[in-house]
């Protein structure tokens, strides 16, 4: 028998989880289409106004310049947090949760693989929109150059705080709290100012904005579209912010295992 | 003088689980031997699988401790859970994944040595080779639970816990699976916790019982010393003594 000590971190385990999910993907083309058909139909839409408006005269037009790469944005940051849940409800409608805890699979292991396939959903998934926004609209995404990869890491490292949070509100509450999981980041499409700056919202509002990483990152966004100006500034906020709130989501995750824990919701999943 | 004294594989020492006002478990203290196979038997809500839950720290006890191979479970339960595995029917492995990468990932959670010539030995063993690259969730009850024993078995595991292993099968396949886990248990020295309403089956493999009634353990021997002491033909009747109130009388009797 295996008397051998289990390591405390193991990058096996990690790549164990992260081919359990890779099998998944490769043998369900649903899947793999439902994670570019959202992306697409979504930058189709936005990259048609996006070309009327552009036709029109004045602030509209100016404005109507942000829309394809808002909407990109936004599909990182949605589609993030998706990835990540969906690996973690994939364990859920498997009932597949409970032969997991009881593995030797730690919780740090089991959430860095969950941030591993939502890097690989994101790049099937998104990716190539960006390429087709550039063949159809004439809209370079890659253009942003390395603005590209501030906006990028700030927006997934809150998609996966959220991400992190709903599993354990799952986890915690079974598959009733599922819906949480798909509607939660909608709050935040008015909140964070995707498609209009933050001085658009009443004053009482903009604070609670700004408490929102995402929010510097389009409003990052927009002034390097528009004043081709990159600010460092809101990228250093959005970072510091998301270290809080990924710290935060991480305490919160542990604190709803441990309540699962109590409530024996481990022995019940999927109710 | 040096004396060498393992711990047992599995104590609980007033090990209790409270749910709001309810009892699941109340106040049990058990100690199971290494190398020993004991039923876990009750009823409908006796409290069996609030207390493997908190065995495999899957459930957290409201008072008391359970500790596997020494290890308190609520504290240490991952310097164990390579030493543990676990096989239920109302447990699933993921259906679109076949037998042998659902095989291959648990082989790396338990980072056993060489998963692919452990997976060919289990394949050998539980006969699975001519399903093994099927998706698990095309397979039969029985092949299911030939896979499932197979995950359970994949880190050749000192403790393996079982939550009716042979549920739904037809007596031809149940019968394979006892035999598998008699030679298991007789080559590997484990030690088998068995949850199963088939008394033939607890008869048969169980060196121990535990009974189980709202929460408490009722009584605990060997099945065939229950037998006697009750008065009774087999364990099912020993079962249904103590399920429906009768058993203290009987047990005098006998006594």
């Amino acid at each position: 028998m295996s008397a051998a000590s289990s390591p405390a971190f193991s990058f096996s385990r990690i790549f164990a989880m992260v081919m359990r999910h890779w099998y998944l993907l490769r043998s369900s083309w649903p899947r793999l289409l439902e994670l570019i058909y959202w992306p697409l139909v979504q930058m189709i839409m936005w990259g048609f106004l996006q070309s009327f408006m552009a036709k029109q005269t004045g602030a509209l037009a100016v404005a109507a310049g942000t829309f394809l790469a808002a909407v990109l944005l936004w599909d990182i940051l949605f589609r993030g947090q998706l990835g990540f849940s969906f690996s973690f409800l994939e364990e859920m409608w498997s009932r597949n949760l409970a032969n997991l805890m009881i593995s030797p699979l730690r919780p740090i292991e089991f959430v860095l693989s969950m941030i591993t396939m939502s890097l690989i959903r994101l790049i099937i998934g998104v990716v190539p929109v960006t390429f087709l926004a550039m063949f159809f609209f004439g809209f370079n995404f890659w253009g942003l150059g390395i603005a590209l990869a501030a906006f990028f890491a700030n927006l997934l490292l809150t998609s996966w705080a959220i991400g992190l949070l709903c599993a354990g509100l799952v986890l915690r509450n079974g598959l009733g709290a599922e819906g949480l999981t798909w509607s939660i980041m909608f709050l935040f499409l008015p909140l964070t100012c995707v498609y209009y700056p933050v001085a658009i919202l009443p004053a009482w509002l903009q604070p609670i904005s700004w408490a929102l990483p995402p929010t510097s990152v389009f409003e990052g966004m927009r002034a390097l579209v528009l004043e081709h100006t990159f600010r460092a500034d809101l990228m250093l906020w959005a970072f510091g912010l998301n270290v809080i709130w990924i710290s935060l989501a991480g305490w919160g995750f542990l604190k709803l295992m441990h309540s699962s824990k109590q409530i024996g919701s481990l022995m019940s999943v999927g109710e | 003088m040096n004396v060498n004294v393992s711990p047992p594989a599995i104590e609980a020492d007033r090990l209790t689980k409270r749910y709001g006002d309810a009892v699941a478990v109340d106040a049990i203290s058990f100690s199971i031997q290494a190398g020993s196979v004991t039923g876990l038997l009750g009823g409908n809500g006796a409290g069996k699988t609030t207390t493997i839950g908190m065995i495999m720290s899957l459930v957290a006890p409201t008072s008391g401790r359970v500790s596997v191979l020494g290890y308190d479970m609520a504290r240490d339960a991952y310097r164990v859970l390579h030493r543990m595995n676990f096989e239920s029917p109302y447990v699933d492995l993921p259906h679109r994944l076949t037998v042998r990468q659902n095989l291959s990932v648990f082989g790396r959670l338990y980072s056993v040595a060489n998963v692919p010539e452990r997976i060919e030995r289990l394949a050998a063993d539980l006969d699975l080779k001519s399903f093994i690259d099927r998706q698990s969730g095309k397979l039969s009850a029985g092949q299911k639970t030939r896979v499932a024993l197979a995950k359970a078995l994949i880190n050749e595991p000192d403790i393996l816990i079982l939550d009716e292993p042979t549920a739904s099968l037809d007596p031809d396949t149940a019968d394979w699976i006892r035999s598998h886990l008699e030679r298991y248990r007789a080559t590997n020295n484990a030690t088998i916790l068995l949850a199963s309403h088939n008394m033939g089956e607890v008869e048969r493999l169980c060196d121990r019982v535990l009974m189980m009634k709202r929460g408490k353990i009722v009584d605990d021997d060997a099945p065939e010393k229950l037998i006697a002491r009750y008065g009774r033909q087999n364990l099912e009747e020993v079962f249904l003594d103590i399920a429906r109130g009768t058993g203290a009388a009987k047990k005098e009797a006998a006594e």
